[in-house]
């Protein structure tokens, strides 16, 4: 009896163990990060690096100015939210209230087909199909501005706003529907006053999520956007070339010293970007248990 | 007033259909544009010669024995590890902080971008751990990545077996551990496996990270060891189509590495549905 | 009282208290379940008898915020005590469910099951599997096709796998939690049949909502509301001439 409880301990130790690692994981992700990120700021004032509006690392007295980087960021991923958001709830709506089960499971793998579609093969179309069309279509110099990207962020972000969105309106009970309908409330009615403000936490949540997907991604934007480093105009902005932060550090980190404080500038925006996502992940989580339909 | 609402109706749905459809177009007209101009490169010539002439011709072996390289390296380490963590989860922890905080730790890694996994990986494994860029760097900081997805899967694959098998084999005086073996794992098993095919192709697919951990622009060989550098298809798609030496003229080779890239990924999504497809309609038998 | 217990105790239960978090779920329950005999718990749903009877094996020590006072002696062995393995507990008190819930495996492997793990020797398996479901009276039902998903089986042939299931790791207690409440009338009768067989080798204690199965198979009847044990005697002394007020109430159908 002793040698199995043992071994049952054992096997839990073990497997707790495992479970532990993520939060391990996690841990050293912020120290590495933030270590070779703080240590930007020994040579170079943090004020300088929020403030600062330009982005000049190679220049004989270089300037790590945060604000084109991460306001491009913003635009970019304002210009995807904007149009990703109505889309992706609409397709949503249609899966789960208005498509027979059947057309519902032939039209899920396609979210999930746009889901798995690799980011490099996404910015890879944009640069060969989306750039060109944009340049005729606008008449501009170039295709690669902040719109482009815009779009094709916009595509990426929708599965993560369809299938949480999705799972958010499936999960409203029949009865409060079925509640709306005996009214005499149409279809449409129900769904916009009943449906989706229930499922409104939810919808919350995935707009969170498809938000942090866009502003994380990398390849995409760094393919289609120009990648010039200089604050945005807005909404004019849209229709330059911007540079993010995630490409800055793609592009860029190829070509540094270890150790100099481009290397570390380049952590240092990792880290802003880090916490912005993590920011983002801890409300989505929050909003999404907090106001989870109780069944 | 009733005629307006009925009109309203139509109007909003006819929008709602319009909005599904253009998400199926946005499918197709990708799929479209990869396969009509990609699929009269693909050759097994293509798939198994080293690029050639300053890679503006010959195939892309190189980067898809790289590619297969980070899936098993990846997967190696990623695998186990997430399914013993979602049995924890799922079986053992109970609600308190310490669940919490692993639970908050797995959505956070989940919600983290790319490069910032890249990032960490070139800090942890290339620099403090002296890995050098490397397959198992990459395949380290890939692992970490689908980690999570692994776990979240895993832990779904788990809550779907019925808590009766659990109670059944509890009941006939079997220790915890050999109820989750015996009973609780073979069940979950097909979603489990479902999960880890899905985190395939996201190895395969994922650039940023490979980029600041060992991806190499080219090399005229096979990575020879985990401490070698590699060539990668994402990558390769990258450098031919933004600074190749003649990007115009190896727009093929670039259309048929995004196929092949592409086939991969999902070839391995539509394989881990039909798995679940399967066993579910078992399970409803 | 003691000569109604002709067989001695098996179970015997003594100021048991079962709280949910806060929710005082069985009070002070007292209790001598006799041996080779059929003990029947009823009462209104919510009354605790499933609550009552999952206290016999330990099964609520897999709820969590479930927090019992009291002592359980199952052959003069007190259950709740420190040092007993609640695995051991199991193997000796075997519990049939609700709902029939063999494994998705074979019937052979569901039958199995038990012993495998509590490492009988291969070539013991066997024989094992045959008493079990000839003891379960399902052998002649199934003996041609014991490598066939147990899935496939009727309701009442599942239910009387789970019973032969828990036959094969030779326990000496069974309980029953409404093993018929999902179950047609013929396949119901078949496991009452089984249950009148089986009663001669083991102590049986059997919940149900159903009166007249508990006045057809059983021995003594224990009567519950609402977290206490109302009454408990012979089962034909409980429903001819109740001694409680609220004892005949349930049994005339006056609530419940």
């Amino acid at each position: 009896m002793f040698k199995r409880n043992g071994m049952e301990k054992g096997i839990e130790s073990l497997l707790f163990i495992s479970a532990v690692a993520a939060v391990l994981a996690l841990f050293l992700l912020c120290i590495f990060l933030f270590r070779d990120g703080i240590l930007l700021f020994r040579d170079y004032p943090l004020s300088s690096f929020l403030t600062e509006k330009s982005w000049y690392p190679t220049s004989i007295n270089p300037r790590f100015g945060l604000l084109p980087l991460l306001l491009g960021s913003v635009i970019v991923t304002v210009g995807a939210i904007v149009f990703a958001v109505p889309l992706g709830i609409a397709a949503a709506i249609y899966i789960s209230e208005l498509a027979s089960p059947r057309v519902a499971d032939i039209l899920k793998p396609f979210t999930e087909i746009l889901a798995g579609i690799p980011s490099v093969v996404f910015g890879f179309f944009g640069l060969v199909v989306l750039v060109p069309y944009i340049q005729d279509a606008f008449d501009l110099r170039t295709g690669q501005i902040a719109l482009t990207g815009s779009i094709i962020l916009g595509i990426m972000a929708l599965p993560t706003i369809i299938s949480i969105s999705e799972d958010a309106i499936s999960s409203v009970p029949r009865s409060i529907k079925e509640g709306s309908l005996a009214l005499g409330s149409t279809k449409w009615q129900t769904i916009h006053k009943v449906t989706v403000p229930a499922a409104l936490s939810g919808i919350s949540a995935a707009v969170m999520l498809g938000i942090g997907r866009a502003i994380g991604e990398t390849m995409t934007v760094m393919m289609v956007t120009g990648n010039t480093a200089i604050i945005p105009g807005f909404p004019s902005g849209l229709f330059e070339p911007v540079r993010t932060m995630t490409a800055t550090i793609a592009l860029e980190m190829g070509e540094v010293p270890q150790g100099s404080d481009h290397f570390h500038a380049l952590f240092a925006i990792g880290s802003v970007l880090f916490i912005t996502t993590f920011i983002i992940n801890i409300v989505a989580g929050h909003i999404k248990t907090r106001y989870k339909f109780k069944l | 007033m009733f005629q307006n609402a009925k009109i309203n109706e139509k109007i909003a749905f006819s929008l709602l259909r319009m909005a599904m459809g253009l998400v199926v177009l946005f499918v197709l007209v990708i799929l479209y544009y990869i396969i009509s101009n990609g699929y009269s490169v693909i050759s097994l010539e293509f798939l198994t010669s080293m690029p050639a002439k300053r890679m503006t011709a010959g195939g892309i072996y190189p980067a898809l024995v790289g590619t297969i390289y980070l899936i098993i390296g990846s997967m190696a380490f990623a695998l186990p590890m997430g399914i013993l963590a979602a049995v924890y989860l799922n079986e053992y922890a109970k609600p308190g902080k310490v669940t919490w905080l692993i639970e908050m730790a797995i959505s956070n890694l989940a919600g983290t971008p790319s490069v910032v996994f890249g990032l960490f990986g070139l800090a942890m494994f290339v620099k403090y751990l002296g890995f050098g860029p490397s397959v198992l760097a990459a395949s380290l900081t890939l692992a970490l990545l689908i980690l999570p997805v692994i776990i979240r899967a895993s832990q779904e694959a788990l809550i779907t077996v019925p808590r009766e098998y659990r109670e059944a084999s509890l009941a006939l005086g079997v220790t915890k551990w050999q109820t989750i073996r015996r009973v609780v794992l073979p069940a979950a098993i097909p979603g489990m496996v479902t999960g880890a095919i899905l985190s395939v192709g996201r190895v395969a697919g994922e650039t940023a990270p490979i980029l600041l951990t060992g991806a190499a622009y080219f090399l005229p060989r096979l990575p020879e060891s985990a401490f070698s550098q590699f060539m990668a298809l994402p990558y390769h798609l990258f450098v031919l189509a933004t600074a190749g030496t003649n990007i115009a003229q190896t727009r093929p080779i670039q259309y048929g590495t995004a196929l092949v890239l592409l086939i991969i990924v999902l070839g391995v999504n539509l394989f881990a549905i039909a798995i679940r497809n399967h066993y579910r309609k078992k399970m409803h038998r | 009282m003691s000569d109604e217990f002709t067989n001695g105790t098996e179970i015997e239960v003594r100021g048991l208290n079962l709280w949910y978090g806060t929710n005082h779920a069985l009070h002070d329950i007292s209790i001598d379940i006799p041996k080779n005999s059929v003990t029947a718990f009823i009462g209104p749903s919510g009354c605790g008898k499933s609550t009552f009877l999952r206290c016999l094996n330990r099964m609520n020590d897999l709820i969590p915020g479930c927090r019992i006072e009291g002592k359980v002696n199952i052959s003069s062995q007190d259950i709740y005590n420190k040092d007993v393995d609640v695995v051991d507990l199991r193997k000796k008190v075997g519990m049939v469910f609700q709902k029939p819930n063999p494994f998705p495996m074979s019937i052979h492997d569901n039958v199995a099951y038990g012993p495998r793990i509590h490492g009988a020797a291969k070539k013991e398996i066997g024989g094992i599997v045959e008493y079990a479901l000839r003891s379960g009276a399902l052998w002649d039902e199934v003996s041609g096709r014991l490598s066939t998903s147990a899935l496939d089986l009727s309701g009442g042939q599942q239910q009387r796998l789970c019973i032969a299931r828990t036959l094969a790791v030779k326990p000496e207690v069974i309980l029953f939690d409404e093993p018929c409440s999902s179950l047609d009338p013929i396949s119901t009768s078949k496991i009452e049949d089984l249950i009148l067989e089986l009663k001669k080798q083991y102590t049986i204690v059997i919940v149900t909502h159903n009166m007249q199965q508990a006045a057809r198979i059983s021995d003594h009847t224990a009567f519950f509301l609402l977290g206490d044990l109302i009454e408990f005697g012979r089962t034909e002394q409980i429903f001819e001439s109740p001694q409680k007020k609220e004892t005949e109430d349930y049994i005339t159908g006056r609530f419940g």
